[in-house]
């Protein structure tokens, strides 16, 4: 099949971005932002979609232009399509065209509503790029792409101190990463001698004896996907990245950019496999993050920062899932993941946007007839997370922990493994009782919220109305007026897209494993694992170890919703009796194990405070220094200006002067 | 009986030149009106013509001569430009003192 189209994928949210951002310049041109965003990025999926069963075997690489090419160095543009590369395409292209969708709604009366759509354009170019890059250094730019976008995007309320500070700390921290993904790339072109991904893993697979070199490359390239993918230590920026739009959470945060680590590593598997160590650690950090940031979930009353604990923690899984070598499990997960988080959060937007702003899970209860529509896809959302038996997030997360288990209890079995599947199992417990905690909490019990003080684009809207430039009344406005009255369902164009999402969250899991899609699609990309497979599958109970474990995590992800039903539906006494029993705990938790403080004081603080030695070094002494200089002629000039009369006569003179003396030095020395 | 002229030697002509110049200086720096002021400039000019021309014929080259060409046509052409700026100067003071013209003094 003809790959030619393939390229266009990146460039319409290209073109789209370009043209959204035209569209910031003129009031009358806003509402057409969005159309030009969602239609880029739903012919990219419509491309990819085309091109399904098309891809050769071992992948094609579509050239586009000439980048770098340098001596022996070369950097083209050119995209490299494997099964892989199509799933990634799958899950940017079509969440991003359902979260654009709904954030067309959402974002409705926004001051920056075209500035919006132009930054998703972008970064739906950025991902795309990452995900079909041929090259590392163009994956890299990707990936500092997408880093840039989700910069903008969470500090896209500028005005708010919170925000610009989150889209600052979610740069730097993903510039540590990143610096240690940069030093991979460069290792591997020194290594291999070469960028291009099909040539670096053609080489990774020919190393027989593997140097110090070639087994330091995982490590770095680890680090960068650690940043982009929130793992420890590096996870801090996600949480308050949560200060961004709503969609740009579901879709950046959540969905898509987040992904990008578990993405690459899948991609450079074969890299990855040359050090024996490099895999254990990619799981031991997923599978610590997970259950470290599903515990900080427990105690949380943000829904947005529960959800980001919550991805942080799915991530792990992903991880884990990969550093088991199961990178079938990773990327199923990614892909049921994406619909379910995505989901999740822009339901959790409903919720915002229902009751002005409010995030508070103490200040809302018993939601489900205000909503009734928002309460129930949050809830098909909440069981695929949960990992509810039969839904989406069921059949991904019960591959991976098998997959983990399989290591620990196989024919070779290692204890790290089966420690890490109980873990994981542990972990999945804490995300079913911390899902429903807040599904219980927003929507069943008593009927009882207070609203939110801020609205997105309320301030604006006023602003709107003040200039009175606005003079025939939006849908949106109205939407606005009703909400300082009371909360209210999502029209149903709003929620269209989530309906979607919530029958992917049902059925993305059964359809993809039992079709056998998602691992014919990873086997057969540069993802695939080799020779690793052994044919003694291990058992536990007597049972196929499969089959095992699918009872045992069913049984826990519905003890987990049982416990949070009980304690946040049925009894909320109860739950807070238990909180003040374990006061400690809950402040700990409820605190985030106090990470932030720790990284403040011992990182960020000394750091400030060698600026500011360095400020006063530079005021003081360098600074001075030029200051001196400059002063030197100032006092100079002190006394030569008076010669300065501005007298023409006085200048002639001194001129007639200056001559004859020159003449008569010109006399003596001529004799 | 000699010509006159022909008892005249190089000295008398750099003589006349350098009396000219003197007298150009004298007058530049002890008037304040910019017109003389400008004249005495020229006056200073036509000493150093004379100078080159004596010298030329004294060497038997024609080079001075050409320059002096030159140099006199140069200075109609800034005599023009100066007096068109004398008359600006004068527009702007209603006065032909150099005097009123001394802001820039330190």
């Amino acid at each position: 099949m003809n790959l030619d189209l393939i390229k266009f994928i990146p460039w319409l949210p290209a073109l789209a971005a370009v043209l959204c951002g035209l569209c910031c310049t003129k009031k009358a041109l806003r509402c057409l932002a969005a159309p030009i965003c969602i239609l880029s990025i739903a012919s990219g999926f419509v491309i990819a979609f085309l091109h399904r069963g098309g891809v050769p075997p071992g992948g094609a690489v579509v050239p586009f232009f000439e980048w770098i090419n340098i001596g022996g160095f070369s950097a083209n543009f050119s995209y490299f399509i494997d099964p892989l590369t199509l799933i990634m395409l799958f899950v940017v292209c079509g969440i991003g065209t359902l979260v654009a969708w709904y954030a067309a709604f959402y974002m409705k009366g926004d001051k920056g509503y075209a500035r919006f759509f132009t930054f998703v354009s972008l970064f739906i170019f950025a991902m795309t790029n990452l995900v079909m890059a041929d090259n590392l250094v163009l994956l890299y730019l990707g990936w500092e792409g997408v880093g840039l976008c989700s910069y903008l995007l969470i500090g896209y309320y500028y005005n708010k101190p919170s925000a610009v500070a989150a889209a600052k700390k979610a740069f730097i921290v993903n510039r540590i990463g990143d610096l240690g993904f940069a030093l991979g790339i460069f290792l591997v072109y020194q290594t291999f001698g070469t960028v291009s991904l099909r040539e670096a893993i053609i080489a990774a697979e020919h190393v027989s004896e593997p140097s110090t070199a070639v087994t330091l490359i995982p490590f770095l390239l680890m680090l960068g996907a650690f940043g982009k993918s929130a793992q420890l230590p590096l996870y801090v920026w996600l949480p308050d990245a949560m200060e961004g739009p709503t969609p740009v959470s579901a879709l950046i945060h959540a969905a898509t950019m987040v992904t990008a680590g578990v993405y690459m590593i899948a991609r450079l598997l074969p890299i990855f496999v040359l050090s024996p160590y490099a895999l254990p650690v990619v799981a031991v950090v997923g599978g610590l993050t997970a259950v470290f940031a599903a515990t900080i979930a427990l105690c949380q009353y943000d829904i947005k920062r529960i959800y980001a604990y919550s991805t942080i923690s799915q991530l792990g899984y992903m991880f884990l899932g990969v550093g088991a070598l199961s990178t079938v499990g990773g990327v199923f997960h990614l892909f049921t993941h994406a619909f379910f988080k995505a989901l999740l959060f822009l339901t959790a937007g409903s919720v915002m946007h229902a009751l002005a702003g409010q995030l508070d899970l103490r200040k809302m209860s018993g939601l489900r007839t205000k909503m009734p529509v928002t309460c129930w896809l949050m809830f098909v959302g909440c069981l695929a997370l949960a990992g509810f038996p039969l839904t989406a997030g069921f059949f991904s997360k019960d591959m991976i922990l098998a997959a983990v288990m399989e290591k620990g209890l196989g024919e070779h079995g290692q204890p790290l493994f089966l420690a890490l599947g109980i873990l994981g199992l542990f972990t999945a417990f804490l995300t079913a009782f911390y899902t429903f905690r807040l599904w219980f909490r927003v929507f069943m019990g008593p009927e009882q919220y207070e609203m939110g003080e801020e609205h997105h684009g309320a301030e604006e809207h006023g602003h709107d109305h003040g200039h009175g430039e606005d003079a025939k009344p939006q849908a949106a406005s109205d939407i606005k007026v009703e909400h300082h009255h009371d909360a209210h369902e999502m029209p149903l164009l709003m929620n269209l897209p989530l309906i979607v999402l919530a029958a992917g969250a049902i059925a993305a899991g059964y359809w993809a494993e039992h079709s056998g899609w998602i691992e014919s699609m990873v086997e057969s990309s540069t993802a695939a694992v080799h020779g690793g497979e052994s044919a003694h599958a291990a058992e536990l109970f007597g049972y196929h170890l499969h089959t095992a474990m699918m009872v045992i995590s069913s049984a826990i992800s519905i003890l987990g919703i049982a416990l949070a039903a009980y304690f946040h539906w049925l009894n909320r006494p109860a739950a807070d009796a238990a909180a003040r029993q374990y006061k400690s705990i809950v402040t700990l938790l409820n605190n985030k194990y106090y990470v932030d403080e720790i990284n403040d004081a011992a990182i960020v603080t000394p750091l400030r405070t060698k600026g500011e030695i360095f400020f006063a070094i530079d005021r003081l002494i360098i600074d001075a220094l030029v200051t001196l200089v400059g002063l030197v002629p100032r006092a100079l000039g002190i006394g030569a200006r008076r010669l300065q009369t501005g007298a023409l006569q006085g200048y002639g003179l001194g001129m007639a002067c200056g001559a004859a003396v020159l003449l008569l030095l010109v006399l003596f020395v001529a004799n | 009986m000699t010509d006159p002229l022909h008892s005249l030697t190089l000295a008398h002509y750099l003589f006349t030149g350098a009396v000219l110049f003197v007298l150009g200086v004298i007058g530049f720096i002890s008037r304040r009106n910019l017109i003389i002021m400008f004249l005495c400039t020229e006056m200073m000019f036509q000493g150093v013509a004379v100078t080159l021309v004596a010298f030329s014929r004294y060497h038997q080259n024609d080079t001075g001569q050409t320059f002096v060409i030159f140099l006199l046509t140069i200075a109609a052409a800034e005599a023009a430009l100066a007096l068109g700026l004398v008359v600006l100067l004068f527009r702007r003071r209603r006065t032909l003192d150099a005097q009123a013209w001394g802001e820039m003094k330190g």
